[in-house]
């Protein structure tokens, strides 16, 4: 290939690039709502549970010609970005929102790692931002522009160490978590904690980590073997917890491998088959045997994508609606949008008893819900099923 | 630690060791030939363990649908063999478009390309295979053994038997064969070699297809092991697997397979013995003093401007 044949192919490849994107780019609508979510990376399942969650809302929205606030209807356009599952690119893409696309409100994004960064960025924009999944305390923590959806991890930690205790009668425990990422480095120590105030110091026996896209945990995994504990907490992602639960049978391991709500993704029965059925993990809300709105949503989404919805699927769901609420509850939308967005940010802070899919929802001062989770096990099937309820 | 714990790891670590060797030999063999850094070579890893993917999708639907009966093993040997044979053409596609060019420029250009034709084939495969993980199917059964408190599965045997040989049928091809000479001859100068009648483009093909045929036989091995497939699986263990080229010492085939092993056993008995928060940063640091003592490599020599292999 000669050098100007290659030029000239990267010239029309760029053009094209370029006339590409810029059909993509619409007229301003007078409310844009940005989604900023793993759509690539290492957990891409969970950023496609938002995204088609988001855009069934904005169906509903466009089917009612329009959101109607305080007797207007306004059209809605959701601009969705994706952040690689990173975090500098999560606070890139949230900058972008909030710049560029002049968005009302933020939802996303999702895993701790990237929601705690771009919740400062939302925070020091005066934006508001909604995240659908985050679980760490950080990601809120002083920051009156951020909310979420689902409940914390300083709750989660004790939910899960009292039902091992309950349950299993267990004293000794194994925790093996990814060190560089926020959401299981934080749930870990939240974990420990709580362990150890039931069963005394030194009652985790084995506190084993990793780095993010390791793909090998034998050395870990024979360590935790070795040091007698009764039974492993990962609190990892769908992609990792294959990979551990499969490495774990092969050293011989065959006690329970207990999890969390980041288990909770389709995906996770693919990957992982056999390796994690009959597991235990805390989730937000259990599919299989739901009734009422939240069986409605899981059939409509079901029938529209062919799986039944992940959990963050659920939350963003109930995020939509509360965003939703807020813009509502706003009165008006002056179009000016400091003025907007500030409106907003009050009336989420207002939002009290939200009727969400995944529980009832009050924000508390630092816009945290309090609410329940449940315990689910994974059937012989592959199905999530519902084992018990924990309230706080 | 125990007995039955240290010989375990000893496992575990044959086993990553296994796949830091193959792919340290193709970044080892690149730039003993040419003087090339290839930093594509995790991401022709990591395309290999996909090819190995579509490669055993193909076979094993073939077999559902003709109703003949094949043995897994075999399957997997078919796999493995297909695989390799096609990464090689991606390889010295990689070659043709992104290296030949510049062969003569600076050698920094050159890895700098190695970097960006990672990213394609990074972004490439997101774009035509989606963000999604896919599951490498289990093509043999897995049987654990316990032997003396130390679990052991086939695939693993199986793993480290397969790297072994492979190594061994390269040694043998670099060694014994008229292609293996002209390989050495090359590497022992590049510039004056080929005034000699050798073919450097045929040979710079032919070091970037080896390479990537024992890049993709680790990605399938590798994917067996951790049946998780992701677009970016290869630049971390790219990286790494560079470490042990280096460590090996410039351009030596036997020391980028020590050196594999060797990486491997670091990073297993490094978590084996301290908190495993801190394994990254001992393993990498007992390499970076084991570099101060032989900067060189473990088998590398000390460079003169003919001697490159």
């Amino acid at each position: 290939m000669n050098k100007r044949t290659l030029l000239i192919i990267t010239g029309l490849f760029l053009i094209g690039a370029f006339i590409v994107s810029g059909c993509a780019q619409a007229a301003q609508p007078a409310i844009v709502i940005g989604v900023n979510a793993p759509l690539t990376g290492d957990i891409p399942k969970v950023g496609e549970g938002s995204k088609f969650s988001a855009e069934m809302w904005l169906e509903d929205i466009n089917a009612a010609g329009g959101l109607d606030v305080g007797g207007t209807k306004y059209p809605v356009e959701i601009v969705i970005e994706d952040n690689e599952s990173k975090a500098e690119s999560a606070t890139k893409a949230n900058t972008k929102l909030i710049t560029q696309d002049e968005v009302l409100v933020i939802v996303g994004p999702q895993s701790s790692k990237q929601a705690v960064p771009a919740g400062g960025v939302a925070n020091d924009n005066e934006t508001p931002m909604v995240s659908p999944w985050s679980t760490n305390p950080n990601t809120t923590l002083d920051r009156p522009w951020v909310f979420r959806t689902p409940f914390l991890d300083p709750f989660q930690g004790p939910v899960i160490a009292n039902f091992v205790t309950d349950e299993f009668g267990f004293s000794k425990a194994a925790v093996l978590y990814d060190v560089a990422s926020d959401y299981p480095k934080g749930l870990a120590e939240f974990f420990k904690g709580a362990w150890e105030d039931v069963h005394g110091a030194d009652s985790v026996v084995a506190y084993e980590s990793f780095t993010t896209k390791d793909a090998d945990f034998s050395a870990q995994l024979t360590k935790i073997r070795e040091s007698g504990a009764e039974f492993i907490f990962t609190p990892q992602y769908y992609n990792e917890v294959a990979l551990i639960a499969q490495q774990a049978h092969e050293l011989g391991w065959d006690a329970p491998i207990v999890g969390s709500d980041s288990w909770g993704s389709a995906e996770l029965m693919n990957l992982c088959g056999d390796d994690c059925k009959g597991q235990f993990f805390s989730t937000h809300y259990a599919a299989a045997g739901a009734t009422g709105a939240t069986k409605e949503f899981i059939d409509r989404y079901n029938e529209k994508h062919g799986y039944v919805p992940d959990d963050v699927g659920a939350l963003t769901w109930d995020t939509m609606l509360i965003i939703q609420k807020a813009i509502q509850d706003c009165g008006t939308i002056t179009g000016d949008i400091a003025t907007d967005r500030a409106c907003v940010r009050d009336a989420l802070a207002q939002i009290k008893d939200f009727d969400g899919i995944t529980g009832k929802m009050t924000f508390t001062e630092e816009g945290d819900p309090i609410k329940c989770a449940v315990i689910v096990q994974i059937s012989d099937a592959g199905e999530f099923e519902f084992y018990q309820q924990v309230c706080p | 630690m125990s007995l039955e714990g240290f010989l375990q790891n000893i496992v575990n670590s044959l086993q990553l060791g296994s796949f830091y060797a193959l792919i340290a030999l193709g970044y080892s063999m690149v730039y003993g030939v040419l003087l090339l850094f290839n930093f594509a070579h995790g991401d022709i890893f990591m395309v290999g363990a996909y090819i190995g993917l579509f490669v055993a999708t193909a076979i094993l639907a073939l077999v559902a649908l003709t109703s003949i009966v094949l043995p897994g093993w075999l399957i997997l040997v078919l796999t493995i063999l297909a695989a390799m044979l096609l990464t090689s053409f991606v390889g010295i596609t990689v070659e043709r478009i992104g290296y030949r060019p510049l062969r003569n420029a600076p050698r920094a250009s050159a890895a700098i390309t190695g970097l960006m034709i990672g990213i394609i084939l990074e972004t490439g495969n997101l774009i035509i295979l989606g963000a999604e993980n896919y599951s490498f199917p289990a093509l043999i059964e897995t049987s654990t053994y316990q032997i003396a408190g130390v679990s052991i599965t086939n695939k693993k045997i199986m793993i480290v038997v397969v790297a072994l040989l492979l190594m061994l049928a390269l040694h043998q091809f670099v060694q014994r064969t008229k292609w293996g000479m002209a390989m050495r001859a090359t590497a022992y100068d590049f510039a004056v070699v080929p005034l000699m009648g050798v073919p450097l483009n045929q040979i710079a093909a032919l070091t970037f297809a080896l390479g990537s045929g024992l890049a993709a036989s680790a990605g399938i091995l590798f994917s067996l092991a951790y049946p998780v497939l992701s677009p970016y699986m290869g630049i971390t263990f790219g990286w790494k697997a560079f470490v042990a080229a280096i460590l090996g010492g410039r351009g030596s085939i036997l020391g980028a397979a020590v050196a594999g092993f060797m990486l491997g056993f670091i990073e297993i008995f490094v978590a084996a013995f301290f908190p495993s928060t801190l394994r990254d940063l001992i393993a990498y640091s007992i390499i970076l003093v084991i570099l101060v003592f032989r900067p060189h490599g473990l088998f590398g020599e000390a460079y003169t401007a003919q001697l490159r292999l």
